[in-house]
């Protein structure tokens, strides 16, 4: 097993305040793209969590996890940004808070 | 003719539902002619029969068909016809042909002349089968039939709240009675096992001795149901009420015919109410009390056609007194005249309010009798009958009433003292009504004559009120004959002499002004006096207090729920959740972020208060 250059504790504590940051990011931001880039950030952060673990004990789950949460990042920013011109399109704005037909 | 007698009741029934159903398109000449027309020839077919009758006095049955069979109650719509009944369906359509020609004209101006005309048929056929009923349950129909009937008449012009009220005062009063009627009726089925009137009465004197409790009772609720209906103590404060329908109504209904229903149950059961001589003592004290209570207040009134309700219950006070003491045939005689001289007097009133633009106060009046000389001599007759001066055809009939009442075992010359003070009180009023009407200066002036068809009911019931007493009544074989001995002559004379001194107090007040009201009747305590009298001795405020406002006071408690509050609570509370919930559901996803993140932390933060080894 090979000890890492950084201790995974000093990686997790990254991750998880790169989690919070996206968190706090997609609690207070209006603006639809920039939940989405707090969304990105949130996703990323718990790829970087799994890295670390695999490098950690060695193993492959590691990065295969990681290849997963890329691909279903992508695959999120294609809807996203499709969901983005729509609404741009419908409300002419970008602020969620005006996207609330679905109220009560 | 025997099988022609369902033809009577049948006429008025028919011309009824044609006038309820086609009224609307008929012309007013068709309506009258179907409504009085019906009536005409119900009673033709009424004279047919009693000529009959009068060749072959056999009582007369005839079932026409089975109207119901349960177990071992079976009832018939069946007629029994006697003495008492011809007398009955003479009456009724006799006088109710009168009333009906009369309203014809009264009622020319009214926009619901069919409508009148439907409920007015329809209370002639009620009224008919209540006098032809052979078993009491057929006579409760009829007896309920004339009850829904006078209840649509009084409240005819209903658009007047007033008027609505007065209907239904006087159908929930006679209902008390007619309560005890029912109660009386399933009694008598339970004990006797039939309601068949003439087999009851025969299976009655078969089980019960004279004196018995359980006929006493029965008899005692029958004679509840007949004071329902006639107006007696305690259940009369409808009828002063009831004169709020249109006059040739109370003439009919409230005068001649349907208030002596109860006079004509007695008489028709009278084999029961012999087995029971507390009965009997209670119906003639009933009969007393009422007469002359109704007296009094009579004499106080203003409204003419109210002194004259309160005079039609102080006559059937003397009606049940005379059934008290047994005089059956006597209170039948007098049932025949006063339905005589009361639809005079008020067919007469009706001529007055019709010609002097609705006015109902007498002091408003005055000096008609050059005015309106048919009616003023309608009145004069009508009250002289009323007063029961000798020659007149209530003379014959109170006169009896009260001789026969002297010779009651118990108490008899007590009443007769009583009758004797009615009959005094009876001619002052009769007379106070007619000297303030018709003499003095005129205060309104009539505004049109009175027509044919006014004047010849009029001019036909001034004849039979002055001849009725000379009509022997078919009812020897009805009614156990009156004992032949007379009282000594001076009872008589007396008897008499009454009504006499009656008119000339009447003439000495109201007149001739020789006589003066004693100075303590305007004083305070006469003040009071008389407003108590006018108000009906304070019954009606007596059961206001008593009865119809703590009823009203539940009713409005009841009508707020208040079990109901326990369940519409329950509702409540969940529309309020309901609400609380559906306004987090806000369409801000921000919101539903921030919800789920501290939603979260909260979950976590119990999972490691709870297990704080887990992790």
């Amino acid at each position: 097993m090979q000890e890492l250059a950084v201790p995974l504790n000093h990686v997790l504590l990254v991750s998880s305040l790169l989690f919070c940051i996206g968190m706090l990011g997609l609690m207070m931001r209006r603006n639809i793209i920039f939940i989405l880039m707090s969304l990105e950030v949130m996703l990323n952060a718990s790829a970087l969590a799994f890295i670390a673990a695999g490098a950690h004990w060695g193993q492959p789950d590691g990065q295969i996890m990681f290849m997963l949460i890329l691909s279903v990042a992508a695959a999120e920013v294609a809807v996203g940004l499709g969901l983005v011109l729509q609404v741009q399109r419908r409300f002419k704005t970008l602020d969620m808070d005006n996207a609330n037909r679905m109220r009560g | 003719m025997s099988n022609a007698i369902g033809l009577v009741p049948l006429l008025p029934l028919l011309s009824s539902l044609l006038l309820m159903i086609f009224g609307a398109r008929m012309t007013r000449p068709m309506i009258t002619l179907l409504g009085v027309g019906s009536v005409g020839a119900a009673a033709l077919a009424t004279a047919a029969l009693a000529m009959e009758f009068m060749a072959n006095p056999q009582p007369i049955e005839i079932t026409l068909w089975t109207w119901m069979k349960v177990a071992n109650l079976t009832s018939g719509v069946a007629f029994y016809v006697d003495g008492l009944t011809l007398v009955m369906m003479s009456v009724i359509t006799g006088v109710g042909f009168l009333i009906h020609l009369f309203s014809s004209e009264f009622m020319h101006q009214d926009a619901s002349y069919a409508r009148y005309f439907a409920y007015l048929n329809m209370f002639v056929c009620a009224m008919l089968v209540l006098v032809l009923a052979d078993n009491l349950l057929l006579l409760y129909l009829g007896w309920e039939g004339v009850g829904v009937c006078s209840y649509l008449l009084v409240g005819f012009w209903y658009t007047d709240r007033a008027n609505g009220r007065a209907a239904r005062k006087a159908f929930i009063v006679t209902r008390i009675g007619d309560t005890a009627m029912a109660l009386g009726l399933l009694l008598l089925f339970t004990e006797l096992g039939t309601l068949d009137i003439q087999s009851m009465v025969g299976a009655a004197n078969a089980k019960w001795q004279v004196g018995d409790s359980l006929p006493t009772l029965a008899c005692l609720l029958l004679l509840a149901g007949a004071a329902g209906k006639s107006a007696q103590l305690p259940l009369h404060t409808w009828l002063p009420d009831a004169m709020a329908g249109p006059t040739p109504v109370s003439a009919l209904i409230h005068a001649a015919t349907m208030v002596t229903a109860g006079v004509y149950l007695i008489a028709r059961t009278h084999g029961l109410f012999l087995l029971s001589p507390t009965a009997m003592t209670t119906v003639a004290i009933v009969g007393i009390a009422t007469s002359l209570l109704a007296a009094v207040t009579a004499l106080m009134q203003s409204d003419i056609k109210r002194i004259l309700a309160y005079s039609t219950i102080s006559q059937i006070g003397y009606m049940f007194l005379a059934l008290g003491v047994g005089a059956w045939t006597a209170g039948i005689f007098h049932l025949m005249t006063h339905a005589f001289f009361k639809a005079l007097l008020f067919l007469g009133s009706g001529a007055i309010i019709h010609c002097l633009h609705h006015e109902h106060n007498i002091f408003k009046m005055g000096g008609l009798r050059s005015r309106m000389p048919v009616t003023f001599w309608s009145f004069m007759i009508g009250s002289a009958a009323l007063a029961a001066l000798p020659m007149t055809s209530g003379f014959f009939s109170k006169d009896q009433i009260l001789l026969q009442a002297y010779q009651q075992a118990s108490i008899g010359p007590w009443l007769w003292l009583a009758g004797l003070l009615g009959a005094l009180l009876t001619a002052v009023y009769s007379f106070r009504l007619v000297f303030i009407v018709f003499f003095g200066n005129a205060k309104t002036e009539p505004d049109r004559e009175i027509g044919w068809a006014m004047a010849i009911p009029l001019t036909i019931l001034c004849a039979l009120s002055m001849v009725g007493g000379y009509f022997a009544l078919p009812l020897a074989q009805v009614f156990p004959t009156a004992s032949a001995d007379h009282p000594a002559h001076w009872v008589e004379i007396v008897s008499i002499g009454v009504p006499l001194v009656g008119l000339a107090i009447a003439y000495g007040l109201y007149l001739g002004r020789q006589l003066s009201a004693p100075s303590w009747t305007t004083g305070v305590t006469g003040q009071a006096l008389r407003e108590f009298w006018f108000s009906g001795w304070g019954i009606d405020r007596l059961y206001d207090g008593l009865l119809v406002r703590p009823y009203d006071r539940l009713a409005a408690l009841f009508s707020s729920e208040p079990v109901d509050r326990f369940y519409s609570a329950i509702v409540d509370v969940n529309q309020t959740l309901h609400q609380w919930l559906s306004s987090t559901q806000s369409g801000r996803m921000r919101w539903y972020i921030a919800s789920m993140v501290f939603g979260l932390i909260a979950l976590l933060g119990i999972a490691f208060n709870i297990a704080p080894g887990a992790l």
